[in-house]
């Protein structure tokens, strides 16, 4: 079919420029595609079985790294625990020292508790009777015992009669007897003065006994503390010790 | 020459605008994108075999384009969008392959 050469031409060169946008069409499209304005993390592109493949996975991952947020959690809880709070472990230990102290008479005393005060013009009370005394308030739950302000009881003290008085622990005490005792005012008196009881026996010996209730005891004799020259601290029950 | 130029200007267009793929365009531009390659290789084996001729490349790259964002659309509306267009990317690479196989035997006669 033969064809006139101008028109051939000119639809060569249309044909060409089509061929050319085309691919020019192609290039830019790719290039957009696969250009670096192209966000990875858009997920609109993805069908609806690949977001829940993905979904999956995300949860799969969280789910591990919430049991290794766990695992670390407890971890550093147990190394916690596992250190002794210095500031808690001092407290505790200045706390049962003070206890101690007040126990075995090393330190001076303060707080509620009685006044017996035992006028004895005939010396019919003797250690024996002062040594009642003591065990009654004892068990009355007294927590620290002077005697005369002078002479403070705690567990090794010992009770003599001796020429002018008695002996306590060492100090000789002599009348008017005054035992002061810190512990809760009411019990202690009770202790002391039922029927039959101690109080009584001081009265029937002839002497004369009183006791008040005193809002606050100040104790400031201390017992003479003697280094054990036997006995040791056993390591084996210490740490069993209640 | 002019293809070639085209091509330049497409890609520096391009890397110069830079725009957003529309949503709607998102799931197509893929596959059009290798429907169309199809089409430049196939067109590429015709110039090699002296027989290229311009209408049948643009009609053959424009109706490419369109059948294959055809099927993925039909694949999207009956819900086996991926697999169809999964389908569609394979026969034309498979396409893709035998054409850059002619052009490379025509070209290395080997």
């Amino acid at each position: 079919m033969p064809e006139p050469e101008g028109r051939r031409r000119r639809e060569s060169v249309r044909g060409r420029l089509a061929v050319g946008a085309l691919i020019g069409l192609l290039g830019f499209a790719a290039t957009v595609q696969i250009g670096p304005g192209r966000d990875d993390d858009d997920f609109a592109s993805l069908r609806g079985v690949e977001l829940v493949e993905l979904l999956r996975s995300v949860d799969a991952a969280n789910d591990r790294l919430a049991q290794q947020v766990d695992e670390l959690t407890r971890t550093r809880d147990e190394l916690l625990a596992s250190r002794d709070d210095p500031d808690e472990a001092r407290r505790q230990a200045e706390l049962s020292a003070d206890q101690l102290a007040i126990v075995t008479g090393s330190v001076g005393a303060r707080g509620p508790g009685v006044r017996l005060r035992i006028n004895d013009p005939d010396r019919q009370v003797d250690a024996g009777l002062l040594l009642d005394v003591v065990e009654e308030l004892r068990s009355a739950g007294a927590e620290a015992i002077v005697i005369n302000g002078t002479a403070r009881v705690v567990a090794q003290t010992y009770f003599l009669d001796d020429d002018g008085g008695v002996r306590v622990g060492g100090r000789e005490v002599v009348a008017p007897y005054v035992v002061e005792a810190i512990g809760d005012p009411q019990t202690m008196t009770d202790a002391l003065e039922f029927r039959g009881g101690v109080l009584e026996r001081i009265s029937s010996r002839g002497a004369t006994a009183s006791v008040t209730a005193v809002e606050s005891v100040s104790i400031t004799a201390l017992a003479d503390v003697r280094s054990p020259e036997y006995a040791r601290p056993d390591p084996r029950q210490d740490a069993s010790a209640p | 020459m002019i293809p070639v130029a085209g091509l330049l200007t497409g890609i520096a267009l391009g890397l110069y605008l830079q725009p957003d793929v529309p949503l709607w365009l998102q799931p197509y531009l893929p596959i059009a994108i290798v429907a169309a390659l199809d089409a430049v290789v196939g067109g590429a084996r015709a110039l090699g075999e002296r027989r290229f001729d311009d209408r049948v490349f643009v009609i053959s790259f424009v109706s490419n384009v369109v059948i294959a964002a055809l099927i993925v659309f039909l694949g999207d509306q009956l819900g086996v969008g991926s697999q169809l267009s999964t389908g569609v990317v394979v026969v034309l690479g498979i396409r893709i392959f035998a054409n850059a196989a002619a052009i490379r035997r025509q070209i290395f006669h080997a």
